[in-house]
């Protein structure tokens, strides 16, 4: 767990970096090596390994615009999916979905970039499970700011009625880009809402990587057993702006400092260490993770831009003979 | 000092705001509703500097509950209030379109005319800063297609303040499209154009009123949005190799100026056609069939530039490719033979 932490956390500083070339001074959205928004999940890390650490490759999972925290953890084909963030043609999806679309079936992993959307075909991959007879599950992660939604409610109305084994995660981390979680919702804990479909609801307060991996491994066991959905929300914190460029104005700045002095990530370092793990080895998962880390955004950023005439394939279009040949992935498999 | 005042100009965003905020002044009905539209002032900056003017009650940041919202909306207009919602990014209305088109937009017809729904759903759309499928939509023929809403698309600030007040004042439903790279944001740079004077007094565009942003005999461009700056600037280049293009502007989808459009290609003789939505079945094919009704005969050339019929990629090289650019519009006039 803490390795995928780490390898998160790092990731998601050295996107900022990457990101952020090229658009100053000016900040430019469309200008630099990685264009368009980007939502880093830093702060987020303990709710994705906590839950992953009970998932195999054939449970699905999906995730919010904010998914490289979950993409990690899930075991996400981290070159392809850094090259796919950088807009390259040996991208997870050749460059066509970005960072807020990334789908890797190797591992079951989708997300959307439309809030609380993924949820639904969460329910459906539970449901698929059902209908094989399999012992897989499905794990939707939404954000706080998601369980207002229609498509949320009724994912997990769906899922209760047919006793389907999926997991509804709800990150918390308190904000819905500017909205505070107490102006959107007069119930704190949302996983109150479990409630209202008679599945069970956990809410962990604090985003320790343990108490989600405990929490979790009863919801996943319930639902691989047969004995239907649940929902666990999880308290994280979002220790940048809902997206690259996002001023924050709105934010005080207690919070944010609240929001630094939590880190997940040092707290499972202490635990570690409480548990006997040497300074060394913590430092040595430390240095892999890094050094795969630079290895995937060394790699992405060599790989070829996809050809503009790309842009017709993977889909059914009036334009004559759709071309076939997949783009080349050599290299790519992490 | 009046001369300055004349000459003041104003980014999109504030132009639209302006009206807004004066509206809100003169009739205690108008408020604005959506996410992130108070603290925020509007991810795209839509709505700035209305709440510390108006207050938390007259600009309601909601929930990310779009049918909920957009439907309250609704039932506000219904009992004479006059709200703005603010749907983010047009590719969200999915989540709520029951609310848009079969409420918002038939209540009044459905009700022989009992309820008039007077709001404005104000929304983001376009592409051209690689966000990928589901943030980068332009979909102005969806709205169009669907009767019971008035669809306005601005290209200037001059433009977005008269058609605000306009869309305020209609006891219609309208659907206001501003396009992300038009607003005079500082994280996405516009190009020359949308900034303009602006007066400080209010004043209407009425609905249904092309503008010829530039006149020629050549050859007749219609367009809206961001393509009109693209249109205008493949003119300039145009015009330096001897072809005079007439630039127009749609300004409103719904109701749509036909005549003006016809009165150009009965000058012309040639039609092309630009848009940001998708190809078929949207805004090219209705103006060239417009056309085609009214002036088959005038007609020499006629060429379509829109999103191919492929959701908007994200690579920089795709969205490039399937976004119409300067080039590929001056290319589209060459081929018409002007």
């Amino acid at each position: 767990m803490y390795e995928w932490m780490v390898t998160a956390r790092h990731y998601e500083e050295r996107l900022q970096e990457e990101y952020l070339e090229g658009k100053q001074p000016a900040f430019d959205i469309s200008a630099g090596p990685i264009p368009g928004e980007l939502h880093l999940a830093a702060g987020h890390e303990a709710v994705a390994a906590g839950v992953c650490a009970h998932l195999r490759d054939d449970d699905a999972v999906t995730a919010t615009h904010r998914p490289h925290h979950v993409a990690i953890a899930k075991g996400v084909a981290l070159k392809r999916m850094t090259a796919e963030i950088f807009g390259r043609r040996t991208g997870l999806c050749k460059g066509k979905g970005g960072h807020m679309h990334l789908f890797d079936p190797d591992v079951n992993f989708a997300c959307s970039g439309i809030i609380a959307e993924g949820s639904p075909p969460a329910v459906g991959a539970a449901l698929a499970a059902k209908k094989r007879n399999t012992d897989g599950v499905a794990v939707s992660f939404v954000g706080e700011g998601a369980i207002d939604q229609g498509g949320f409610l009724e994912s997990l109305n769906l899922a209760a009625v047919h006793d389907l084994p999926v997991v509804f995660v709800i990150e918390d981390n308190d904000w819905a880009i500017s909205m505070p979680k107490e102006r959107v919702t007069d119930v704190a804990d949302g996983s109150q809402r479990a409630a209202g479909f008679d599945m069970p609801g956990v809410r962990i307060d604090y985003d320790d990587a343990v108490a989600v991996h405990e929490a979790a491994e009863e919801a996943i066991m319930r639902a691989r057993a047969g004995n239907g959905p649940s929902l666990l929300e999880v308290q994280v914190h979002r220790r940048m702006g809902h997206f690259m460029g996002d001023p924050e104005s709105y934010r005080p700045e207690e919070d944010v400092e609240r929001h630094r002095r939590l880190d997940s990530v040092a707290r499972l370092a202490d635990d570690l260490r409480s548990a006997g793990a040497t300074d060394d080895e913590v430092k040595e998962i430390e240095e892999r993770a890094r050094e795969r880390v630079e290895e995937a955004i060394a790699w992405a950023k060599d790989q070829p831009e996809p050809d503009p005439e790309e842009a017709y394939e993977d889909v059914f279009v009036e334009r004559g003979e759709r071309r076939q040949e997949p783009a080349a992935t050599a290299g790519g498999e992490d | 000092m009046a001369q300055a005042a004349a000459e003041r100009e104003l980014t999109m965003s504030r132009a639209m705001v302006e009206a807004i905020a004066t509206e809100m002044r003169g009739n205690e009905e108008v408020f604005v509703m959506g996410e992130d539209v108070a603290d925020y002032g509007g991810i795209f900056d839509s709505t700035q500097g209305l709440l510390e003017e108006f207050g938390r009650d007259r600009v309601m940041d909601v929930p990310i509950s779009e049918t909920a919202f957009i439907g309250a909306a609704v039932g506000a207009a219904q009992r004479g209030m006059r709200p703005i919602a603010e749907l983010m990014f047009v590719d969200f209305f999915g989540v709520c379109m029951d609310q848009i088109y079969n409420q918002m937009a038939k209540n009044t017809y459905m009700s022989g005319g009992a309820v008039n729904v007077p709001m404005v759903l104000m929304t983001a759309v376009g592409g051209t800063y690689n966000d990928a499928a589901q943030h980068s939509q332009t979909l102005y023929g969806t709205f169009a297609h669907l009767p019971g809403m008035k669809v306005v698309v601005p290209s200037t600030a001059y433009d977005a303040k008269g058609l605000m007040h306009a869309a305020i004042r209609d006891d219609n439903p309208v659907v206001y499209m501003f396009h992300k790279r038009l607003m005079g944001l500082g994280w996405m740079p516009a190009p020359e154009g949308p900034k303009t004077p602006v007066p400080e007094e209010d004043y209407e565009i009425p609905f249904g009123e092309a503008d010829v942003k530039r006149e020629g005999d050549d050859a007749t461009v219609v367009t809206l949005g961001l393509h009109v700056h693209r249109a205008l600037e493949a003119a300039e280049a145009l015009a330096d190799e001897g072809v005079e293009a007439e630039v127009i502007d749609l300004r409103t989808l719904v109701p749509l100026d036909t005549e003006t459009v016809v009165e150009s290609v009965r000058k012309t003789g040639r039609l092309v056609v630009v848009d940001e939505d998708y190809r078929s079945f949207g805004v090219t094919g209705e103006i060239v069939a417009r056309v085609a009704e009214e002036a088959l005969s005038d007609l020499e050339a006629v060429r379509r530039l829109a999103i191919p019929d492929v959701p908007i990629p994200y690579a920089r090289p795709l969205e490039r490719e399937v976004n119409p650019g300067v080039e590929d519009i001056a290319e589209a006039v060459r081929a018409t033979g002007a």
